[in-house]
């Protein structure tokens, strides 16, 4: 059973790392409390040029993407039946399940008139034309369909007598028994989100730069994050194994980044392509800050592929690692110039986050690394480990 | 005067103007020619619906339709705080539309400001408010149905009962016409309703009931229309009897000569129509107007979602699919398991 072969890592929760983290929890805290207090006004420098601000950009349409290391993983193993890559799937599954609900909590604290939300969910207020309302739907399906998918390692980890007691072996084998349903709808349902996160530009129009805007935002942003989870992934493994001594997965990675740049070049030829197409990249080099941030986007996605392009640089971890970097960094970038750095709303506005606004974002961001650093201890999230391996990370 | 205090910087925008200009012909032909999809059907006016006509060369700047329309919706006065020691909190000093401000009078100034309605030496007046488009963006991305457009009358209206207030309508309005008010902790969408409730009792909309000039004028928008249209064909300069408040109204109109037209009637086919027609002396990208497509953007992206969508099709196909694939998916993984 590979079950089996997954273990927490142990180890003591309370370190110097996890304390700095809790810092900066605390600090997002505070300024997430003046907002509820005191408005969106008090903290965010959003206007109603700019109304969609860094908490949208980063911790929604970022994080999500980085968050697609379990659908993208998902797909490798279970639909391409790739079982070798098996071992990463665990640890690529728990950081989407933060990944997304943190995604969640951040569009609660951006949301206007948050008490109203749950009208998302009412029949008669539904609006089937918006395609944030297919998004707001499908990331509420998936973050619950992801947690359904962790599930599993919680039922691993408890004590039987526990189990018996509540009769949740019944739902461990009810899990077992259906899991491939909540697969195909963990992959289905990131497809239909991430696609119409990038059609959700497509209302924007003559607002969003001709560098980014394009009828192929929806595939774009489908490739772009399938290419950052797998990225996501690349990360991670390397991380862990170095921090906490486990076995190298090489052997498994070095393959995973030829699908990457396979990916990457299909991302390049669509974009470059619908440029040339419409005719618009001589605005690539028009020296204003639309095109040279298309520039600087441009070169850190052919940087990846270039680097895992050849198959003795694949090889190489330490390139592989700077592979994804870049990879994260230019898909991140992608994302937050086309909803918010290429956008003009004309009129002279303009937009930088303030400071509280920015902590919020971190505080998130620190939040999710607490936690997933708590989860790998105590649950059996990684694979393999050797036996009496003591966390150096954190 | 307080019109022109609260000016907005507009030789500042030229080249932002420019550039968006650019961006619209650039942006047209790939969606119009290679695309994966077509857009949706373009919505057609409402056979009843009402409007405005707003003739920038009546205007005097007087800024009565903004008090008037403060009052009739219950709004604030704003005062920004760089104005404020000039009014002494006296009067409203709303630079542009806001949370707080539904309809604002605004003015264009180049050189020494001569002459009223020229583009060099020269000033003018444009209104900002709500255009109450024919196939509104605003409706199209609301995932809760707050925005409404009036099946017979063609109002846009805001219900923030049902607003969640995730703001796309601001985001992807192409005038920039919804505002939330950020400063509040409760805040809301606000934006022109075209005095839905003064409407409802046979009033006039506040900002064409108090006009002086009749550079604001109510009515049917077919009506509204044809006036423009007989007055872009009138000769410049030439005595023309202008209706004030309602086109075909009760209410005693005046003379005065005929002003010198920019040819284009900004608001017929912009962004695929919309309610409100502007006639102007200045070119409209001077005045704040962006210039756009004859076609909605919501047109081009319900297209996507249409063709992607329909009937769930697609989507329903992909997962019977997904589960199916899953399905030997996990079987072959708990054999390879279970026999190594």
């Amino acid at each position: 059973m590979t079950a089996l072969a997954h273990r927490p890592l142990g180890g003591r929760i309370l370190t110097k790392p996890v304390f700095i983290l809790g810092i900066f929890v605390l600090i997002g805290a505070y300024f997430i409390a003046r907002r509820f207090l005191f408005g969106l006004g008090d903290v965010s420098h959003m206007s109603n040029g700019y109304p969609l601000g860094v908490w949208v950009a980063v911790d929604v349409v970022v994080g999500t993407a980085f968050g697609c290391g379990g659908y993208a993983m998902a797909l490798l193993v279970y639909i391409f039946n790739r079982n070798t890559y098996h071992p990463l799937m665990r640890p690529a599954l728990l950081g989407g399940v933060f990944g997304y609900t943190l995604a969640g909590l951040a569009v609660m604290i951006d949301l206007g008139r948050y008490w109203n939300a749950f009208n998302l969910l009412m029949p008669w207020y539904a609006q089937l034309n918006s395609v944030i309302f297919e998004v707001a739907l499908c990331v509420m399906a998936y973050t619950t369909v992801l947690w359904i998918e962790f599930w599993p390692v919680f039922l691993e980890r408890m004590p039987p007598a526990f189990k018996q007691r509540f009769n949740l072996e019944k739902l461990q084998a009810f899990l077992k028994r259906y899991m491939f349903v909540f697969i195909g709808l963990g992959v289905l349902l990131p497809t239909m989100h991430q696609s119409s996160l990038g059609s959700v530009l497509l209302v924007m129009g003559s607002k969003l730069s001709p560098l980014w805007y394009t009828a192929w935002l929806p595939l774009l942003y489908l490739i772009s994050a399938l290419t950052m989870g797998y990225s996501v992934v690349l990360l991670e493994a390397t991380l862990v194994s170095r921090a906490f001594r486990l076995p190298s997965e090489s052997a498994l990675l070095a393959p995973l980044s030829r699908i990457v740049a396979g990916l990457l070049a299909l991302f390049l030829v669509i974009r470059c392509g619908a440029l040339l197409a419409g005719g618009h990249m001589d605005l690539a080099f028009a020296g204003d800050r639309s095109g040279n941030l298309f520039l600087i986007e441009t070169a850190l996605f052919l940087a990846p592929l270039f680097i895992l392009a050849s198959p003795t640089r694949r090889a190489s971890q330490r390139l592989r690692f700077l592979a994804a970097i870049c990879l994260l960094a230019a898909g991140s970038l992608y994302r937050i110039n086309s909803y918010l750095m290429a956008v003009n709303p004309g009129n002279g506005w303009i937009y930088f986050p303030s400071a509280p606004e920015l902590m919020i974002t971190i505080g998130i961001v620190c939040l999710e690394i607490l936690l997933y650093l708590l989860f790998i201890k105590t649950l059996p999230v990684l694979h393999g480990s050797a036996n009496e391996s003591h966390g150096r990370l954190s | 005067m307080n019109a022109i205090n609260s000016d907005i910087n507009l030789s500042r925008r030229k080249f932002l103007q420019g550039a968006a200009a650019g961006a619209v012909t650039a942006v047209a032909a790939p969606v119009a020619e290679a695309t994966p999809f077509g857009p949706r059907e373009p919505r057609q006016l409402p056979p009843k619906a009402v409007g405005m006509l707003y003739d920038s060369t009546l205007c005097v700047g007087c800024k009565a339709c903004v008090s008037a329309c403060k009052q009739a919706n219950g709004m604030p006065v704003e005062q920004p705080a760089h104005l404020a020691a000039w009014g002494e909190g006296a009067w409203d000093m709303a630079e542009d539309i806001s949370g707080q401000t539904l309809n604002v009078i605004r003015v264009y100034q180049d050189g020494n400001m001569e002459q009223k309605d020229r583009e060099q030496d020269g000033y003018a007046f444009v209104k900002r408010h709500c255009l109450h488009c024919v196939d509104p963006s605003c409706i199209s991305v609301c995932p809760v149905s707050a925005m409404q457009k009036d099946p017979e009358t063609g109002i846009v209206s805001h219900n923030p009962d049902a607003c969640i207030g995730c703001r796309y309508c601001v985001y992807g309005c192409p005038f920039n016409v919804p505002q939330y008010q950020f400063d509040d902790t409760f805040g809301r969408i606000a934006k022109c309703q075209f005095c839905n409730h003064l409407q409802k009792q046979g009033k006039l909309p506040a900002c064409c009931d108090v006009c002086p000039t009749g550079a604001s004028l109510f009515g049917l928008v077919t009506d509204l229309q044809a006036e423009a249209e007989r007055r872009l064909a009138a000769k410049p300069g030439e005595m023309y009897a202008f209706a004030r408040g309602k086109l075909g109204g009760d209410r005693p109109g005046h003379e005065a000569p005929l002003g010198e037209y920019q040819p284009h009637l900004y608001g017929e086919k912009e962004s695929g129509g919309t309610q409100v027609r502007y006639l102007t002396g200045v070119p409209h990208e001077k005045l704040g107007l962006p210039k756009l497509p004859d076609y909605s953007y919501a047109a081009v992206s319900e297209g996507m979602q249409h063709t992607l969508y329909k009937g769930m099709i697609a989507p329903l196909a992909l997962l019977g699919g997904l589960v199916f694939l899953a399905r030997r998916g996990v079987k072959s993984h708990d054999d390879e398991d279970s026999s190594s």
